[in-house]
């Protein structure tokens, strides 16, 4: 420990008159192991096990399939819209005055207190023909309760404070002159916000818009009460693995749940590279 | 509320220049449009949450609160909760102080394996414990041989509970000592104070803030969760049903009062939930780590 840290080539940690190293390293590192990795390698050995053939046909069946085009398709126009949205709401927070903004500030992380099952059954009730929001929407023939389209509702709600918190401190923290800068080079207001502040703006809103998208991709609680759970319109890829496991089909529950893995963690890889390209692009 | 002494600075601003605000019917419109998102997909679904709780009296509310199966319900949600979130603090100081407080090899990876279970769907994280356990795995008749029954128990719910809830003190922690250093930890050891003396009274004050409010956001995810509890609990009633399980269980029986009931409890614990964070954001923001949301 106390040799000179220049002399030692390889080493794996830095010395340090602070004690603990061992047990605390030693006991995270243990308990990560048995609550996680564990766990998880149990599910892709159970999924290579299953061989490639068995493998392939269930990854293709129809249901499944639609499944993982319903789940990501909703989870990605949610995120979509919560960019949108979710910017707008950061913007306001950060740049206006208003009466009560600490409650409006408060209120954007209630859906990371609310228990998903009761977001569930109160966008529901709202949305079904008789609710408060489902009833103004009927008559212009708009459907959301049991449809994808109440899926996305769902994840909106879920995915909102994702894009909100990541864009905040963001906005926050863009320095003034650099409108003014523009401003004295002639730009409107509208040239100002597009070409000079959205760009710096693009690396968080991406980490937003993927923070909001895993989310919803692997959403449960709050989609089942309102997607109507119909086979190959309205059912996500995680009610699929819960009806497989209900049927104690584990074959196809292993392999849809590994599939969903792969394509998340693939699709966060990707995110990350396009963050690490703009940032790269526009500082 | 509104912080009067930035009224000033924002009218001299506005009268200043145009160019770097936008107009006052701008803000208006931006303002109008973020409210009405956020009346329309936080304020309405809270406040029918207790509406529909409400809605036959406050005596259907108290007798659906009152119910056999929902005080089951409450209490196995409250032991849950008194098992998992120790466990999961205890594992958030040790990852943190190993973390924040050393240089050695692999850290990024150990933190990227520490927020794993950030991007794994719920219902997964309650299946690999049914892959590990049930009948047809490794350890099933292992299991069943001895007579230890985990899954469809509260074992099995505790487990998928730790999981889903396995980050959150972790990484509200580890920036924060990363950020504080080692600094004072040194000058107590090199005053005389032994390794535990030096964690109770020179890093635990100075975290204490951090601490409460990532247990407290532990603790609400592990109130609340659902996908993963629900995979591995066996609904029985009145006896592995935890609070937003058996939501779901009135909800499908159409007992609307007792679904809400249940459910306001639930949204109740929530917004104390985000009263206590807001104090402590507003009070010790500097203590705690800029990791906001999650």
């Amino acid at each position: 420990m106390s040799s000179a840290p220049a002399q030692a080539g390889w080493q794996f940690k830095k010395p340090s008159v602070i004690p603990g190293f061992g047990l605390t390293l030693g006991f995270s590192l243990a308990y990560l192991t048995l609550i996680i990795l564990i766990p998880l390698s149990g599910l892709v050995w159970r999924s290579a096990s299953l061989g490639w053939t068995d493998f392939w046909a269930i990854a293709t069946d129809r249901r499944t399939v639609k499944a993982l085009e319903i789940s990501f398709g909703t989870a990605f126009i949610a995120a979509a819209v919560n960019v949108v949205f979710g910017t707008l709401v950061a913007w306001v927070l950060v740049r206006y005055r208003f009466p009560g903004r600490r409650v409006v500030d408060a209120m954007v992380d209630l859906p990371f207190a609310l228990p998903t099952a009761v977001a569930g059954i109160a966008l529901t009730t709202l949305y079904a023909s008789k609710g408060w929001i489902g009833s103004l929407l009927e008559p212009l023939g708009i459907k959301v309760a049991y449809t994808p389209l109440g899926i996305v509702v769902a994840l909106v709600f879920i995915g909102l404070p994702f894009v909100v918190r990541t864009v905040q401190p963001i906005i926050e923290e863009i320095d003034k002159e650099v409108e003014e800068a523009a401003a004295t080079l002639g730009a409107s207001r509208f040239q100002t916000v597009t070409k000079v502040l959205f760009p710096g703006l693009a690396p968080a809103v991406t980490t937003g818009f993927a923070l909001a998208f895993a989310r919803g991709v692997g959403e449960y609680g709050s989609v089942i009460f309102i997607a109507g759970n119909l086979p190959y319109v309205s059912e996500i890829t995680p009610l699929l693995i819960v009806i497989r496991l209900e049927e104690y089909d584990y074959a196809a529950a292993t392999a849809i749940a590994t599939i969903m893995l792969a394509l998340s963690f693939g699709m966060l890889l990707v995110i990350n590279l396009i963050q690490a390209w703009t940032r790269k692009r526009y500082g | 509320m509104a912080d009067p002494e930035l009224y000033p600075a924002d009218q001299l601003h506005e009268h200043a220049s145009l160019a770097t605000s936008e107009s006052p019917a701008s803000r208006l419109l931006l303002m109008a449009i973020a409210f009405a998102f956020l009346g329309i997909f936080l304020v309405v679904p809270l406040v029918v949450v207790f509406e529909q709780a409400f809605a036959k009296g406050i005596g259907a509310f108290l007798e659906a609160i009152r119910e056999p199966d929902t005080i089951s319900a409450i209490k196995l949600t409250l032991l849950v909760a008194a098992i998992s979130v120790p466990l999961n603090l205890v594992f958030g100081i040790a990852a943190a102080w190993a973390i924040a407080k050393f240089e050695f090899r692999g850290k990024a990876f150990l933190i990227t394996l520490i927020d794993l279970p950030f991007s794994v769907s719920p219902v997964i994280s309650g299946l690999v414990y049914v892959l590990l356990f049930g009948a047809t795995s490794l350890l099933g008749p292992w299991l069943k041989m001895h007579g230890i029954v985990i899954l469809f128990a509260v074992p099995g719910i505790v487990l998928a509970t730790i999981f889903v809830t396995f980050p959150f003190v972790a990484r509200e922690l580890i920036p924060l000592m990363q950020e504080q250093g080692t600094g004072d930890e040194e000058a107590a050891l090199s005053l005389g104070a032994n390794g535990w003396q030096t964690f109770w009274h020179v890093t635990l004050p100075n975290i204490k803030w951090g601490l409460f409010y990532g247990v407290l956001l532990c603790n609400a995810r592990a109130m609340g969760e659902f996908g993963a509890v629900s995979v591995v609990s066996g609904h029985i009633r009145g006896q592995t049903n935890t609070m937003p399980l058996h939501v779901e269980i009135l909800y499908n029986e159409y007992n609307a009062v007792g679904a809400f009931a249940v459910a306001s409890v639930l949204a109740g614990l929530a917004l104390v939930t985000l009263v206590l964070k807001t104090l402590l954001e507003m009070r010790y923001g500097a203590e705690i780590a800029a990791t906001r949301g999650h």
